[in-house]
C-alpha cells in the first residue's frame, strides 16, 4: 500500500488477475487431516502458496497449573512462521505480529468450542507456517479448525477463513501476496459459515462503507466453497476409518491363500489412519 | 483478573434490554473527551487524552535513520504501548503482553492506513535518511476502551508535533538543526470501539461493560469518511448486519468526536 507501487497494474487486459483468476475466484486449495503422527489431531493446508501445518493436543492437563480456569478449559493458540517461509529470513523469535495473529485466531476458534465441558484443562493448537503467501492467518484458521475436528473436540461449527479486499480499484476475494502488499485494502475474515457468524474480522487499507458491504457479501461465497471442502475432507477421514475397521474385522477365510505380505500392508494402513 | 458481581451483571443486562446503560449514556454516546497537548517539553510531540476517566499519555521522540530497503522514500512510524501497573491493578510488570501488543498494533494500523500522515513526507534523502517517529503510549488509568483513548492521544500527539529540520551534506552526513517545522498532514482518523453485550451493541465501553462483553469491534474512520481499519476481538461473534450497522453508526458518531480534537 505504498505510493511508489500504487500504479502497478493488478489486472490484465481481459480483466483477470495476474494469476489468471476472476475477482471472486479462490486460489488452488488442498486440505488434509491426520498429517502429523504425534498430535491428537492435525491438519495441513495448501492455499495458493501457503503451506501450513496445525497440531492439536488435548483436552489435557494444563501446565502451568496456575493458569487453569475453574469452570472451563483454556484454549491456547500459537501461530509461528518458519524462518524460511518468507522472502527475507524471519527472525526466529516470535514477533509482535505473530503474537497478535495467535490471539485473533484463538478468538476466531473459541466461540465454536464447548470449553465449559473441560474445566481446568488445556486445549493447545500449534500452527506452523512452512511457506507464507497472502492470507496466512485465514488459511491458519481454516486448517486449525479441521485439526480440532480431527482431534475429536466437539464444536458448534467448524470455522473457515479467507480474505477479501480491494486491489487496483476492484474488490477481490482471496488476495494473493502481491495484491495484499500493494492493494488498497485487506479484510481478513473467518466465519462459522452455517451459523452466519463472523469470528474473525480485521481490516486495513481504505474502503467506503458501500464497498465493505459488497466485500462481505463476496467473501461469504468464498467461505462457502472452502467450508464445503473442509466438510468433505473430514467426511472422507471418517469413511477411511470405517473402511479400515471393516477391513481388519473381515474374515480372510474366503480367500484362504492371501499371502502374508498383503496382510502386513493392511495392518500398516490402519495404523497410519490413527 | 477483574471480576464483576452477578447482581451488577444482571442489572446491566436489564438496563440494556430497556435501551439504557449503566452509566446513563445512550448506546451511541461517547464519554467526554479532553485533550491536553504538549505535556512534555522534551518530546517532539505529546498529548494527554481523557475519555471519561480513562487517561492516556503519548509522547513522540524523533530520530534520523535509514529507511527500510523496500520503502526507500518513506519515513518510519513505530508505535508501542505500555500497560504498567500505575494504570490498573490488573496490569503487571514485564514485557508487553498480548493486550499491549494488540493495542499498539491497532492504533498503528488506524494511523498507517489513513491519509493522515503521508510517510513519503517523512523522507529527508531517498534511500539514506528518513525521520523515524517513535510513538509511545502510556496508560495512566484504565476505565475502559483503551483503544479509542490511545488512538486519540496518538493522533493529538502527531497533530501538535514539531519535527527538527535536518541538513544532509554532500558526503551524506546529517545534521539536526535547532529549527523545527510542523508535520504535514490531512484530517485525522478517529477510532471508535463497539462492545457487544448479549444482543446490544454500545460504543465506547467502560470497564464494567468490557467485563461482560462477548465481542469488541474497533473501526477507524478516516478524515474522508472511509473506513481505514477494523479489528474484531473477544470470544464472541458478529453477523454481517451487525458489522455494517456498527460502521454506519461509527460514521455518525465520528462527527462529534472530530470536533474536540486540537485545531491546527
Amino acid at each position: 500500500m505504498t505510493d511508489s507501487l500504487e500504479k502497478e497494474k493488478l489486472f490484465d487486459e481481459k480483466g483477470l488477475r495476474l494469476d489468471g483468476r476472476r475477482v471472486d475466484e479462490l486460489r488452488p486449495l488442498k486440505l488434509e487431516i491426520g498429517t502429523l503422527s504425534r498430535a491428537d489431531g492435525s491438519a495441513y493446508i495448501e492455499h495458493g502458496r501457503n503451506k501450513i501445518l496445525a497440531a492439536v493436543y488435548g483436552p489435557r492437563e494444563l501446565h502451568p497449573r496456575h493458569r487453569a480456569i475453574a469452570d472451563r478449559a483454556l484454549l491456547r493458540v500459537t501461530y509461528r512462521m518458519g524462518t524460511f517461509s518468507v522472502g527475507e529470513r524471519k527472525r526466529p523469535a516470535p514477533s509482535r505480529r505473530e503474537h497478535e495473529i495467535s490471539m485473533v485466531i484463538r478468538q476466531a476458534l473459541e466461540p465454536m468450542l464447548f470449553l465449559e465441558m473441560y474445566p481446568r484443562a488445556a486445549i493447545d493448537v500449534f500452527i506452523q507456517v512452512v511457506e507464507a503467501d497472502g492470507g496466512s492467518r485465514c488459511a491458519s484458521t481454516t486448517v486449525a479448525s479441521i485439526a480440532l475436528a480431527n482431534a475429536g473436540i466437539p464444536m458448534r461449527s467448524i470455522v473457515t477463513g479467507v480474505a477479501v479486499g480491494k486491489a487496483d480499484g476492484q474488490l477481490v476475494v482471496d488476495l494473493s501476496d502481491l495484491e495484499d502488499k500493494i492493494g488498497d485494502a485487506d479484510v481478513p475474515v473467518a466465519m462459522a459459515y452455517g451459523r452466519n457468524e463472523y469470528t474473525l474480522l480485521q481490516m486495513d487499507g481504505k474502503l467506503s462503507k458501500e464497498e465493505l458491504a459488497k466485500a462481505l457479501e463476496m467473501v461469504e461465497g468464498a467461505i462457502e466453497t472452502i467450508y464445503e471442502k473442509q466438510q468433505q475432507v473430514l467426511r472422507e477421514g471418517f469413511i477411511q476409518i470405517r473402511e479400515e475397521i471393516s477391513e481388519s474385522e473381515e474374515p480372510s477365510s474366503d480367500e484362504g491363500d492371501v499371502p502374508d505380505t498383503e496382510i502386513d500392508e493392511t495392518d500398516m494402513e490402519s495404523a497410519d489412519g490413527d | 483478573m477483574d471480576i464483576i458481581s452477578e447482581i451488577e451483571r444482571e442489572r446491566m443486562n436489564e438496563l440494556l434490554q430497556a435501551g439504557k446503560r449503566i452509566d446513563g449514556r445512550g448506546f451511541d454516546d461517547l464519554r467526554p473527551i479532553k485533550i491536553v497537548p504538549n505535556i512534555v517539553s522534551k518530546a517532539e510531540g505529546s498529548a494527554e487524552a481523557w475519555l471519561g476517566e480513562t487517561r492516556v499519555i503519548t509522547g513522540m521522540k524523533v530520530s534520523i535513520g535509514q529507511p527500510f530497503p523496500d520503502t526507500p522514500n518513506e519515513g518510519v512510524v513505530v508505535t508501542s504501548a505500555e500497560l504498567s501497573p500505575i494504570g490498573s491493578p490488573s496490569f503487571e510488570l514485564g514485557p508487553p503482553g498480548e493486550q499491549a501488543i494488540e493495542l499498539a498494533r491497532v492504533v498503528d494500523r488506524g494511523i498507517r492506513h489513513s491519509n493522515f500522515i503521508q510517510r513519503t513526507k517523512l523522507c529527508i534523502a531517498e534511500g539514506t535518511h528518513v525521520y523515524l517517529l517513535f510513538l509511545d503510549i502510556y496508560i495512566l488509568a484504565d476505565h475502559g476502551n483503551l483503544i479509542d483513548a490511545s488512538h486519540l492521544s496518538a493522533v493529538a500527539t502527531l497533530m501538535t508535533s514539531q519535527l527538527p529540520k535536518v541538513e544532509v551534506d554532500e558526503e551524506g552526513n546529517a545534521t539536526i538543526l535547532e529549527e523545527f517545522m510542523p508535520l504535514e498532514m490531512e484530517a485525522p482518523p478517529i477510532a471508535l470501539t463497539f462492545a457487544k453485550i448479549n444482543d446490544s451493541i454500545v460504543v465506547d465501553p467502560i470497564s464494567t461493560e468490557e467485563l461482560v462483553m462477548s465481542t469488541r469491534l474497533s473501526i477507524t474512520i478516516d478524515g474522508d469518511d472511509t473506513i481505514c481499519s477494523m479489528q474484531k476481538s473477544g470470544s464472541g461473534t458478529l453477523t454481517r448486519q451487525e458489522i455494517l450497522d456498527c460502521v454506519e453508526r461509527a460514521c455518525q458518531i465520528v462527527k462529534k468526536a472530530r470536533s474536540v480534537l486540537p485545531k491546527r
